[in-house]
């Protein structure tokens, strides 16, 4: 067994208790409608203002009823002012909407954009404030070339400390999970091999061959899904040998940088039920964050979903740079809101952040689908591949809790500020049954999915965001 | 009469125009044409230290700083400085780190942002160091992807030419 590390001589206690109180629930809220774009590498005859008037006539259209004069407000979200070098795109957003003089703000939470715009067009309606909200998200990243892109999403980092150093976050990605394969599969599945390279030699080739597993999966779900960029078939030899980026980070298994838009429309429950006979509730929200350098991050303990026992994780030093705390944190919160005490059992299926395959197995153990140390297992087992598709290798437990049914980040692509919304455009789908409307192809419908969860991620998990959506009609 | 800009299908060939001449126009499937053209943008910051300056100061003299919680039953160790504790939030006072960790993780980066992309490929390294209750990142010099391993002892190499940038430290493998 490799050595313990010994830095960690001085570490902040166990973590605190969960609060007890009730959750505030405030009104019901329910999505009633949803569009997006598709995803593209660049949409030169589009700029970001039509981009999301696409996606919001696309989601008026499928409720009739629902006129722009009961439209109280509107969250409009983009991540980088870099990206369009446009100051105040939300405002013109919501001018070309026609919105103009309801209320509106601008949401900005990293990777999380998306998903934190959606929660803000939740709490506007769960609050009182509004009784129908538009929640409408975009990026632009085509506007500059792609390396000069990444450099704007590094800028993401600690300009003291982090950026100087390379600026790239695949880069700090890739830190994460070899840390990660280090803590679980060297020291679990390689713990007898005594010659410590060879074992972490072994071990990193062990993990990224089931990160690429991940990549097939997604890439091959999005083949049914009209709106992702990068629908394609692989091999887990195709993902290997695709060029390395930042190792053990090949490029299959990296989101890319996209142009698109998507739109979320919420309701109270008595507006939902004038504008469709098939509305989704939002039954749970959380958020989390940790610190801005990796570096930072404490060695303690871990938060426990109420199916975990500390016993569990005796001897885990949390969350270090392997896992994101600020995802448990999320789950957490969005699980008891929820009253959801066992994710994998009592949701049907996840759309979660993979900007990277790798970060893909993390949240699974980070929202409780599985134990942290068993995500490679879960990815071997099945668990959250598709029953029905042929990955090209076996997934005994497919359909078990399916990730990413839609092909996620990976296939769909990542304009930052609509990705989180397009996680909720298309759970809204699922559990409306409506994908085979939408998506021309049912391939991807669950059967009669009832309870869902999205996850929006930023910033080497800085900030995360858990929102959980349920079926609102018998 | 000025002639229109060349007319492109594919974004790719807009993009090569863009740097031959500053204009294009992009027509898509459904013959919508756009106008593109290049508009560049520079900048220079004047980017302050502030509290974090004597690390980088320090480094110009060859020390390596981390940061300490000044109470007493806190006592947090940083490898990388801030000025006040996370834990407790009390101060934080100047302590040297030792020159000497380990890799905590490691990764070689064959891409880069565009600032970063002529210096590929590189590695990056957290370091941990005994005693220290954070990490530090860094760039791991004078050694390959095939070198690298979780543990591997590390030294740090101070810039003889400071710049006042994290990059005036880097480690190599301990000798």
């Amino acid at each position: 067994m490799p050595q313990r590390r010994t830095t960690a001589s001085r570490r902040p206690k166990a973590p605190h208790p969960p609060r007890l109180t009730p959750v505030s629930k405030g009104r019901r809220v329910y999505v009633v409608s949803g569009g997006v774009t598709k995803f593209a590498k660049a949409h030169p005859a589009m700029d970001f203002r039509l981009m999301v008037k696409r996606a919001y006539d696309y989601a008026l259209k499928g409720v009739p009823n629902l006129t722009a004069d009961r439209i109280d407000g509107s969250r409009i979200s983009y991540f980088s002012d870099h990206f369009t070098r446009q100051l105040k795109a939300a405002s013109m957003v919501q001018d070309y909407l026609g919105l103009n003089p309801k209320g509106s703000v601008r949401i900005e939470w990293g990777g999380a954009t998306g998903g934190e715009c959606f929660q803000a067009g939740y709490e506007a309606v769960a609050s009182g404030r509004m009784d129908v909200c538009v929640a409408a998200g975009f990026e632009t990243m085509s506007r500059v070339a792609t390396w000069k892109g990444n450099e704007f999403i590094a800028l993401a980092s600690d300009t003291n400390f982090d950026f100087p150093l390379g600026g790239f976050y695949t880069g700090y990605y890739a830190l994460m999970v070899v840390r990660h394969i280090y803590e679980y599969i060297r020291r679990k599945k390689f713990a007898s091999v005594t010659d410590e390279r060879e074992a972490q030699r072994l071990a990193m080739a062990e993990g990224s061959r089931i990160m690429s597993k991940v990549s097939v999966k997604n890439h091959l779900n999005a083949l049914h899904n009209p709106y992702a960029q990068y629908p394609k078939r692989l091999t887990i030899d195709d993902v290997l040998k695709s060029e390395m980026i930042s190792y053990p980070l090949t490029r299959e298994q990296i989101c890319t940088m996209s142009d698109g838009a998507a739109c979320v429309i919420l309701a109270t429950e008595e507006r939902a039920k004038e504008f469709t006979d098939r509305p989704v509730r939002v039954t749970g929200v959380g958020t989390g964050t940790d610190t801005m350098r990796l570096a930072d991050r404490p060695f303690g303990r871990v938060p426990l979903l109420p199916h975990e026992r500390a016993k569990d994780y005796e001897d885990l030093e949390y969350p270090g740079i392997h896992s994101f705390r600020a995802g448990r944190a999320a789950g957490i919160e969005a699980y008891r809101m929820a009253g959801i005490t066992h994710p994998n059992r009592e949701l049907d299926f996840i759309e979660l952040h993979d900007a990277y395959a790798s970060s893909e197995i993390q949240t699974y153990e980070d929202l409780g689908l599985c134990k942290y140390g068993e995500g490679y297992d879960f990815v071997e087992q099945g668990d959250p591949f598709l029953k029905g598709i042929d990955y090209g290798f076996p997934a005994p437990r497919a359909g078990a809790i399916p990730v990413n049914p839609s092909g996620g980040l990976i296939a769909c692509g990542h304009p930052v500020g609509a990705t989180g919304l397009m996680q909720a455009v298309f759970a809204f789908w699922q559990l409306q049954e409506s994908i085979e409307k939408h998506f021309r192809d049912a391939a991807l419908q669950l059967k009669k999915p009832q309870r869902g969860a999205i996850h929006s991620h930023a910033g080497t998990g800085s900030s995360v965001t858990v929102s959980i959506l349920e079926r609102g009609f018998p | 009469m000025t002639a229109r800009p060349p007319v492109f299908t594919k974004f790719k060939d807009v993009q090569a125009e863009l740097e031959r001449s500053g204009s294009a126009i992009f027509r898509d499937a459904d013959g919508v044409e756009s106008l593109v053209i290049r508009n560049p943008y520079a900048i220079t910051y004047i980017h302050s230290y502030a509290e974090d300056s004597p690390f980088f100061l320090g480094l110009a003299e060859g020390r390596l700083r981390g940061s300490k919680c000044r109470k007493p039953k806190c006592g947090f160790v940083y490898a990388t400085p801030r000025g006040h504790c996370m834990v407790c939030g009390a101060p934080t006072e100047w302590i040297d780190l030792p020159l000497k960790g380990r890799v905590h993780s490691w990764t070689t980066c064959h891409f880069g942002s565009e600032a970063f992309l002529k210096e590929t490929p590189y590695n990056l390294a957290m370091v941990e160091f005994d005693g220290v209750g954070s990490l530090l990142l860094t760039r791991l010099k004078d050694c390959g992807e095939s070198d690298l391993y979780v543990g591997m002892p590390v030294e740090a190499r101070f810039e003889p030419n400071p710049k006042y940038s994290i990059t005036d430290v880097w480690f190599v493998p301990a000798r």
